[in-house]
């Protein structure tokens, strides 16, 4: 009896810490962040190194830096976990490397990818410090978790939508198409905000290979300021940068909600039109 | 010729809704006169790894008939279905040795068109496999996959099907709702509904009542009934009243040595149930074993 009181106490003190942890972090950014937060500050060019003026081209390379790493990296994972959850059987020499290569990559600090990136794109490749060098190594960072979650999504499709497919005479790709990635859309859209959360997050990676420059970019060769860098900058390196880190970090989170938002309505819309017509 | 007669004569007038079907009336007996073999298996022998499921299994798949397979779990009548169609080729690990001929073909050339030869060998399952779907687009996408675009001709196959397997009625005025919404036994009769849209010769049904209610297990056996003569059926049952009211041919499966399946007697239904020759089938049929 008391065993149990105790226990249920315990439980919704971790409930009630858990959720106090992120309301003070939340409430935190909003009060600081919130009064410096206006149009103005969301189109202008930072001036004084970012104490004043706005985000502007930060929230442009910002968004290209993603766009880049997921253009790259959507495709590449789901066709790796198609290979990985159709093409090859669970137990093969070669599924067993991949999958095992893509835990331990998982788990590599970011700053060793930052430090890889900039060997290979920036130095090898010859991209510089660029938003396309960024893009790209945030790419490889997200891609075992992108990969990952996809695999589950799709072995987790029921196997008899494979074997009553197959019994009707269709084909491999069209059971995939029609059947098999509809179902694991939840997942992989699951497994997209994690790895969007992750790549828009990132700081290490970027101060490597798309680097600091806060100008507007002109092109994805051009260097970038990603929002991340930006707020470690100000808070680290810029003296009286605090409000300004503050509202860059309210912009970063409202980021983040929105994009996870469009691609959950996407989501959905595509699968209602899949499920219920043509 | 007589010996098809293998079903009660109250079995005649079960269903008194006929014109909810176009299959037309219930038939029993007489399917076909001449029994002409469609599918002949010969020496089947199927493992899975190192294990043997089936051994030395040989009979033949009469055009027209219905073909109820019987024998406890275990025993390999899944896997034997599963050659007839190369649903096996799915399966990594499992050998499969002697001849299957249906028509002419040889079911295990490599070069074999398993696509097309899916379209002729339709099979169900024993829990009903909708697709997360609508009712129609259900029949449809199959259909699709394998050219037909027109819509009007693909209405007309919809709604033909649907009539066949008695369910227009029923779903007509929501073919766009999704089909996992449909019972069980509707969502079964969909299914058969889009094997028959392929137009298949044949179709290989396993255990396809038995994770049905009586009443739409009854409905479906009735729809069963109406396909001999359009369609060769082969069926797995564990319902021994089932398999001797709808059947023709009867093959008897048991589990060998602990070991293997394999197929202990086949032949007239009538005689497998009433006369057997093996003790092993005698004891099945009176339910004193399996
Ligand atoms: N995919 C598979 N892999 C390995 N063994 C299997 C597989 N499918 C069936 N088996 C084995 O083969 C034997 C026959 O199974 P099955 O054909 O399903 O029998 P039944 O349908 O008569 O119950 C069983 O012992 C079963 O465990
Ligand atoms: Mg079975």
């Amino acid at each position: 009896m008391v065993k149990n009181a105790l226990t249920t106490l315990l439980i919704w003190l971790t409930a009630i810490l858990v959720s106090g942890v992120f309301v003070w972090l939340l409430a935190d950014i909003i009060i600081h962040g919130l009064p410096k937060l206006s149009w103005s500050f969301l189109v202008e060019t930072p001036k004084n190194a970012g104490r004043s003026g706005g985000i502007g081209p930060i929230i442009v390379s910002t968004l290209l830096i993603l766009g880049v790493a997921m253009v790259t990296a959507i495709p590449l994972s789901l066709a790796t976990a198609v290979l990985l959850s159709e093409f090859t059987r669970h137990d093969s020499v070669f599924g067993r490397l991949v999958r095992r290569s893509l835990d331990v990559l998982a788990g590599v600090p970011s700053i060793v990818f930052g430090l890889f990136g900039n060997a290979v794109f920036c130095i090898y490749l010859g991209l510089g410090f660029s938003i396309l060098s960024g893009g790209l190594t945030l790419a490889c960072m997200v891609l075992p978790l992108l990969i990952r979650t996809a695999e589950e999504g799709l072995q987790a499709a029921p196997n008899e939508y494979r074997l009553a497919s197959a019994a009707l005479g269709m084909s491999r790709s069209a059971t995939l198409v029609h059947l098999l990635l509809p179902a694991a859309t939840p997942a992989l859209v699951a497994g997209l905000m994690l790895g969007v959360g992750r790549a828009i997050a990132e700081t290490a990676a970027l101060i490597f290979t798309s680097g600091y420059v806060d100008r507007m970019p002109d092109s994805l060769f051009d260097s970038g300021r990603a929002l991340s860098v930006h707020i470690y900058d100000l808070s680290m390196n810029v003296a009286g940068g605090d409000a300004s880190a503050y509202s860059s970090a309210l912009v970063l989170i409202l980021l983040l909600l929105m994009i996870n938002s469009i691609a959950l309505s996407l989501a959905n819309q595509w699968l209602h039109r899949s499920v219920v017509t043509a | 010729m007589s010996h098809f007669i293998n079903n009660k004569s109250e079995q005649v007038d079960k269903s008194n809704t006929d014109d909810a079907y176009t299959l037309g009336p219930l038939q029993v007996g007489l399917p076909c006169c001449m029994p002409e073999p469609l599918i002949r298996v010969d020496n089947l022998s199927l493992h899975y790894g190192l294990k043997p499921a089936l051994e030395d299994v040989s009979l033949d798949i009469y055009k027209g008939c219905i073909t109820a397979l019987i024998g406890p779990s275990g025993c390999g009548k899944t896997s034997f279905l599963s050659v007839l169609n190369r649903l096996t080729d799915l399966i990594p690990d499992c050998r499969i040795s002697g001849n299957v001929h249906y028509d002419t073909m040889d079911l295990r050339h490599p070069a074999l068109d398993v696509q097309r030869l899916r379209r002729d060998i339709g099979m169900i399952f024993q829990k009903p496999v909708p697709f997360p779907l609508s009712i129609r687009r259900n029949i449809e996408l199959p259909l699709r996959e394998h050219g037909m675009s027109k819509q009007a001709g693909l209405n007309d196959v919809v709604q033909q099907v649907l009539q066949d397997v008695g369910l227009w009625e029923e779903v007509k005025n929501r073919l766009e709702s999704p089909a996992l919404a449909l019972s069980g036994g509707q969502q079964q009769r969909l299914c058969i509904a889009r094997a028959l849209a392929l137009q298949p010769k044949v179709l290989l049904m396993d255990e396809p009542c038995s994770a049905l209610d009586p009443i739409s297990s009854g409905v479906v056996e009735d729809l069963i009934q109406r396909l001999r003569g359009k369609y060769t059926v082969v069926i797995v049952t564990h319902n021994l009243a089932q398999a001797r009211r709808i059947a023709n041919y009867a093959g008897f499966f048991w589990i060998k040595d602990q070991r293997a399946g394999c197929l202990i007697e086949f032949g007239q239904c009538k005689q497998i149930f009433e006369a057997p020759v093996h003790e092993l089938t005698a004891a099945y049929v009176n339910g004193s074993r399996g």
